[in-house]
């Protein structure tokens, strides 16, 4: 259905002649330029500001590079909006918008031939590009570090309740206690092998062995949410009814007050001192290994399964769907990539305490599932990427930013009540693919 | 040894007798009939073998086993397929998912499969789709292979669910009234549908029918259900003959 209005849409736009013109131009401008291309023009903007950025600020009479597209610059000193757009436009828009055009053909012959030789290969080199773009982006100031490793944390966490929420349709409210058990488990793993710690004693294997073992420990955190999530799963899936909502949440309320009360990980005071494991290349590999992992399962008939489950649970069983087996796989593995988005978040801030993981992530976490979309990893990154980086950029505006951000979010329900993207399969193939001009 | 062999069943609904003592015999290549005035209790007949209620009495066995106590799941799995009365059918997902759907317990990549693309879930899953392929185009309806299930006119989606149900490849197809808000033309296809489904598969079907115009023409044994008690049962042409049944049921249908 969503399919069908799309190509509606795009009929309309290149027939009607005098109301959508200037729309039918830009599409025109831009169409034909496949993922390659952008990336292209992307990895050109990054490598401009990175080494004429500072120059520019100076001509423009801008203290600093906007250090996220202006938004904050802007809100904070209305002055130097002028200077902020026209960097905006300078940096990115026109270099992006230029590099993307006058590549595509080059970008389209290198794109097919990629895809041609593997999917593998292909996606491996899109995969690199994009992380040349995010790495030079975030090095002009620790803040882009900070912001672009909390965003790629924020996707897998919603992707995965996305799985529970969206592709399962059941209410899970559990997500900010699993990231809870994975942040505490990994963190002990690592503060306790890696750290002369006052609790933990002395660091038990040199330090530079640390990066080799964080896979584990991130595994392991998220195996320690995977066996935690039992407690929610096993009684809310025996039967059939609306439990998992209210159990969920209770658990994510117990996992709080059990870590505030246990003095051994600091108590309400948290815990500190990780080692610094969790770089840009560990988040982004993970998140990366996340979403594929994920958007495999989805795709295969295992995965189908939730759907079925949720449309209509009876006719899945006798389509001989084991629909408790189905839910129950979900649900654990939803809690497992919570539990290493959580692992992570510990590491980026190397510091957690109780508190982080409260109902306020949990309002947030599910904001960005619906804001994106149900049933959608286009949506889940989506929904992340925005909410965060909205959340980021509007934070000059203090209060209003609670006032804006849910207004938005009211708006999204009553026009796209299953949020921007939603049911729409994640293909990376089709998404790698050379594009030809549309007329 | 029939196939399908019930007896003795009896079931209630707290103090409701849905149905009593029910017995039932199916041989391979058999079309059964069940018929029934409205709330008689044939589609809880239908629920009650496919493992979706649990027989308050009576025992159940396909090929001679006891499928009593399975889950419907595992029921589906052992071989006995089944349509719904009002059609169920999965809301967002396409033609082709509904029928590779039902090859969920015959495949066996696993959840390493599931979640990392190996040749194995390649393969599998490539072997259900043509399988899912052919199952469509045995009922016309190949060409909606990627349309959203909902965007498919009446008839086609009742294809559709028949189609889900033999990608199980059951020993016995259960259907829960076929042609229900079907027009003439309709179910005069579906009848056809059925007897060459019948004639190419050889499997045996148990049909629950409202029009006897349908049963009569399909099965070579029929039985008659009123308030959950079987009170006649032979070809249709006994059935037709049977002052009981003339009484309960066929009277009123008859004029019309
Ligand atoms: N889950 C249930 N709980 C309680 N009562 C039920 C349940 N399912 C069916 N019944 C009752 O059992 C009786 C038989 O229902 P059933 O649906 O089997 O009738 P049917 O012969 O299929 O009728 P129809 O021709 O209308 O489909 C009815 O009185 C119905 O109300
Ligand atoms: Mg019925």
């Amino acid at each position: 259905m969503e399919k069908k209005k799309f190509k509606m849409k795009r009929t309309n736009a290149s027939q009607a002649p005098v109301p959508v013109r200037r729309k039918g131009l830009m599409r025109r401008w831009f169409s034909g330029i496949p993922l390659l291309g952008w990336f292209s023009g992307i990895l050109v903007a990054v490598l401009l500001e990175h080494f004429l950025g500072d120059a520019l600020t100076e001509v423009l009479g801008l203290p600093k590079i906007p250090v996220l597209f202006g938004f904050v610059t802007m809100l904070k000193k209305p002055a130097l909006m002028p200077g902020s757009l026209v960097f905006i436009v300078l940096v990115y828009l026109i270099p992006v918008a230029v590099t993307a055009r006058l590549g595509a053909s080059a970008a389209n012959a290198v794109a097919a031939r990629l895809i041609r030789r593997s999917v593998g290969l292909s996606a491996g080199i899109h995969l690199l590009l994009l992380y040349a773009c995010l790495h030079i982006w975030a090095d002009v100031s620790a803040y882009r570090v900070l912001t672009l490793k909390l965003t790629l944390i924020a996707v897998m966490l919603t992707l995965s309740l996305n799985v529970i929420n969206g592709y399962m349709g059941e209410f899970s409210c559990s997500h900010p206690g699993f990231m809870a058990v994975g942040a505490y488990v990994c963190s002990v793993f690592t503060v306790g092998l890696f750290v002369n710690d006052r609790i933990f004693g002395q660091a038990l294997l040199p330090p530079f062995l640390a990066p080799y073992f964080f896979p584990v420990a991130l595994i392991l955190g998220g195996s320690a949410a995977a066996a935690a999530a039992l407690f929610v799963a096993i009684p809310s899936f025996r039967t059939r009814g609306d439990y998992l909502a209210i159990i969920s949440l209770a658990f994510m309320f117990i996992v709080k007050s059990v870590i505030e009360n246990l003095e051994i990980i600091g108590g309400p005071r948290g815990l500190g001192s990780q080692p610094d494991l969790a770089g840009l290349p560990a988040v982004f590999v993970w998140t990366v290994l996340c979403v594929w992992i994920i958007n495999n399962f989805v795709r295969s008939t295992l995965g189908k399964a939730l759907n079925a489950v949720r449309d209509d649970e009876l006719a899945a069983e006798a389509m001989t769907v084991n629909t408790r087996r189905t839910k129950m796989t979900a649900f654990l593995f939803a809690a497992f990539w919570a539990g290493v988005a959580g692992g992570l978040f510990a590491h980026v801030l190397r510091y957690v305490n109780p508190g982080t993981f409260g109902i306020q992530r949990l309002a947030e976490v599910l904001a960005m599932v619906y804001f994106g979309g149900l049933n959608s990893v286009y949506g889940s990154i989506l929904g992340a990427v925005g909410l965060n980086l909205l959340g980021e950029a509007l934070r000059p505006l203090e209060l209003f930013k609670w006032i804006l951000i849910p207004l938005l979010l009211i708006l999204v329900m009553i026009f796209r009540p299953k949020g921007l993207i939603a049911f729409k399969e994640f293909d990376p193939k089709r998404v790698l693919m050379p594009r030809f001009r549309s007329e | 040894m029939a196939l399908l062999q019930v007896e003795k069943m009896t079931h209630y609904f707290g103090g409701l007798r849905a149905v009593y003592n029910y017995h039932l015999s199916i041989d391979t290549g058999q079309i059964q009939g069940l018929i029934g005035p409205n709330g008689a209790g044939k589609s809880t007949i239908f629920n009650l073998i496919t493992g979706i209620y649990t027989p308050t009495e009576g025992d159940i066995r396909l090929e001679g086993k006891s499928i009593l106590g399975y889950k419907p799941h595992e029921v589906a799995a052992m071989g006995l397929g089944r349509t719904f009365q009002n059609m169920q059918l999965w809301r967002h997902m396409t033609v082709l998912e509904h029928v590779k759907m039902a090859r969920y317990s015959k495949l066996h990549y696993g959840l390493l499969g599931a979640f990392f693309q190996t040749a194995a879930r390649n393969r599998e899953e490539a072997e259900s789709e043509k399988k899912a392929h052919h199952f469509l185009k045995m009922f016309g309806v190949d060409h909606f292979a990627d349309q959203n299930i909902h965007n498919l006119p009446y008839g086609a989606q009742r294809r559709v669910e028949m189609a889900r149900a033999l990608a199980t490849e059951p020993k016995v197809l259960f259907l829960d009234e076929p042609t229900a808000g079907m027009n003439p033309e309709e179910l005069k296809q579906m009848v056809a549908t059925i007897r060459r489904v019948h004639e190419e598969l050889g499997l045996a079907i148990f049909l629950i029918e409202h029009r006897l115009r349908v049963v009569m023409e399909l099965c070579e044994s029929i039985q008659t259900l009123v308030f959950g008690e079987v009170i006649a049962e032979g070809t249709p042409e006994e059935i037709r003959n049977d002052p009981k049944v003339i009484e309960a049921y066929l009277g009123k249908d008859l004029v019309e």
